[in-house]
């Protein structure tokens, strides 16, 4: 099977869209002559031309607005943003535009529209350029979320959210662009709002997505090796629609259950997720739900300090730990 | 009080009206009759608790959307603000549709969900509807977007108050309008206030029109109090649009006589009396109804029918709204995702 980069896999994903739609279209800055800020977009301007990838001021509010507009009257835009750091300058639009247009216009006007870049923390960015913004934009009745980790399922997920009748929020780990994967030739997708066990185990669940479902595979192989532990790794891979039926199967077999995420603890998806375990599963549970997330501070700049506020592989252990009891 | 000067008025005497033009000058005249009785229903409605929530008439104002909406074709798309009761009427949707919107009752053009702010109508591309200033801005350009990128010649409308020229949004996507030539008419419904805030007190800018010269974007200043006048200079704009792919900025001066909305009095203290009087006697159907009759084109018989006309539709609407039923409770759930 070929191996791609999950850079790669996205402009495979864009690049066949864009050949089986000529609606779909890519809008942003730095997408065409830069050939993208992270290059996921290489190529598609030499491909496409200047009428189906738009590079654009420094603009986010108004582009971001221009692209749901153009889905109001049925094209499907992929808006990208350079990060989603960056999108909180268009958060109106993606909220308050996007997400409500079917609802208040009575189901009449659908917004097919993908809103995609690189999310959560990088390195040494300091704080302005290091966050994860999952649990702001799950919040939204109407949105979608994803949030792949490997390059199979970005490839498969973003052609899901291009197909998608919905604002569709794809949420790419910064870190995760040179991360190389096994694709299969040929065309395939991935559903959204399916979660999947990417290491099977009965000790513990490991909830993650994104960058933490590497933190927790390898989290995952050192508890076998040196604690005896077998953990089960479920990556959400969509955060909303949540897959409740797989969180929760997994959950009732190994009666505990770990939940990493970049992002900062309060209000955060691990906060969901325990939600829907304590309420589904509560007598299924053998311990209290741990989490693991980013520091609740902005991010320091400093290397040391940097780390320290990542969620790691050391706190993943510690946390399955205390939930089988070990300690 | 105020420092900002209206439209100069026409100079010396007028030319007289076209008299093969007469059935298009009714048509606008009973348009503009029939928004401002719609209006008064809905403020006493709304006095009489059957309408909730912000309810922002447009009475004073009907010029600028019967005659710039007089200027496009049923497949050019139309986007406006909160205060657009008037633009879904003119653009076409029922009075029935649009009275049991404001009722919340299913029956209304966005089935009770919407409201007064989210009036929706996608049959006849009227877009909304919408109420964060200047948010449907970009929206707007979007469509005329969609028209270049398809190679069509529809052109995309957005309307928005003078205050809506001070966001972001505004200036962020004349930019890219007049960049990438996409065939979009903005008309700025200048109507002095932006709730209780002068426009002097807002912007240093007073001539929002002016606006267009940082983005090289043709643009005009139009008398919103003159139906006719807003016809023509929306024709010129649509054939620049359609023609040439150039957006317009278009400045209509025009004055509203209610409250910023029916939860505000009249004039408040950001506005006098005499103002309000003295702006009255720039009205857009005592206007036009005059010119219409200097030049024998209307007579009070003929204008009695249109008023007849409206009155009668209107109050079906009122009747039709009260009768309509509720939404079902199921549909709280429905269309928050397209399936």
């Amino acid at each position: 099977m070929p191996v791609l980069t999950y850079r790669d896999a996205l402009n495979h994903a864009l690049r066949e869209e864009m050949e089986r739609d000529p609606d779909v279209f890519l809008m942003g800055e730095e997408v065409g002559v830069y050939q993208g800020a992270y290059k996921v977009s290489r190529g598609l301007l030499q491909q496409f031309g200047d009428r189906r990838v738009i590079d654009t001021p420094i603009a986010e509010l108004g582009f971001a607005g221009i692209g749901v507009g153009a889905a109001m009257v049925g094209l499907r835009p992929v808006i990208e943003f350079m990060t989603w750091n960056f999108a909180l300058l268009a958060i109106d639009e993606v909220v308050n535009s996007a997400a409500k247009m079917l609802y208040m216009s009575g189901g009449q006007i659908p917004i097919p529209i993908v809103f995609r870049g690189p999310g959560g923390a990088a390195l040494q960015l300091g704080a302005q350029h290091s966050q994860a913004f999952e649990s702001w934009l799950a919040n939204v009745p109407g949105l979608k979320v994803v949030a792949p980790a490997t390059p199979y399922d970005a490839k498969g997920l973003l052609k899901s959210a291009i197909r998608d009748d919905n604002p569709v929020i794809f949420l790419e780990g910064e870190m995760l662009y040179n991360n190389k994967g096994e694709i299969p030739e040929g065309e395939y997708t991935v559903p959204l709002g399916l979660a999947d066990v990417k290491r099977a185990g009965t000790d513990v669940t490991i909830v993650c997505h994104s960058k933490t479902v590497a933190t927790a595979e390898k989290a995952a192989r050192q508890l076998a090796g040196e604690h005896g532990l077998e953990a089960e790794v479920v990556d959400l891979r969509t955060i909303r629609p949540l897959d409740t039926e797989t969180l929760l199967a997994s959950v009732r077999k190994t009666n505990r259950c770990v939940i990493v995420e970049e992002g900062w603890p309060f209000c955060g998806v691990g906060a969901q997720v325990v939600d829907e375990i304590q309420r589904h599963a509560f007598d299924d549970l053998d311990a209290p739900v741990e989490r693991v997330t980013g520091a609740d501070v902005p991010m320091p700049y400093n290397k040391l300090l940097e780390r320290a506020a990542k969620p790691s592989v050391d706190a993943v252990i510690g946390a399955a730990r205390r939930a089988a009891y070990v300690d | 009080m105020s420092a900002v000067k209206d439209a100069a008025p026409p100079v010396g005497a007028r030319a007289k009206l076209d008299a093969s033009r007469r059935a298009l000058y009714h048509d606008l005249l009973r348009q503009m009759l029939h928004v401002r009785y719609f209006e008064e229903k809905a403020g006493e409605a709304y006095a009489q608790g059957k309408i909730g929530g912000f309810c922002h008439l447009y009475i004073g104002q009907e010029a600028v959307a019967v005659g710039s909406l007089a200027a496009l074709r049923p497949d050019d798309y139309v986007f406006a603000g909160y205060r657009e009761h008037a633009h879904a009427l003119v653009r076409g949707t029922t009075s029935r549709a649009v009275m049991a919107e404001l009722f919340g009752k299913a029956t209304g053009c966005s089935k009770g969900k919407g409201g007064s702010m989210h009036l929706f109508d996608a049959a006849r591309n009227f877009l909304g509807g919408h109420a964060i200033v200047g948010s449907h801005i970009p929206l707007a350009a979007g469509a005329a977007f969609a028209s270049k990128y398809r190679g069509t010649d529809q052109v995309s409308v957005c309307y928005f108050g003078e205050a809506a020229a001070n966001i972001g949004a505004f200036h962020e996507t004349l930019n890219m309008a007049a960049l990438w030539r996409l065939p979009g008419i903005f008309i700025c419904e200048n109507n002095r206030y932006g709730m209780g805030t002068a426009l002097e007190r807002a912007s240093v800018v007073y001539d929002i029109s002016q606006r267009s010269c940082s983005y090289h974007m043709a643009a005009e200043t139009v008398d919103g109090m003159d139906v006719l006048a807003m016809y023509e200079a929306t024709r010129r704009a649509v054939e620049r649009a359609r023609a040439e792919r150039l957006p317009t900025l278009l400045e209509a001066r025009t004055y509203r006589y209610m409250g910023h909305s029916m939860a505000d009095p009249i004039h408040g203290h950001y506005r006098t009396k005499e103002e309000l009087e003295e702006q009255k006697q720039r009205d857009p159907i005592a206007g036009l109804r005059a010119r219409l009759e200097e030049d024998g084109l209307l007579d009070d018989a003929q204008y009695a029918e249109l008023e007849k006309g409206v009155h009668a539709e209107v109050e079906d609407a009122v009747a039709f709204a009260e009768q309509s039923p509720e939404p079902d409770p199921a549909e709280l759930y429905t269309d928050v995702y397209k399936a």
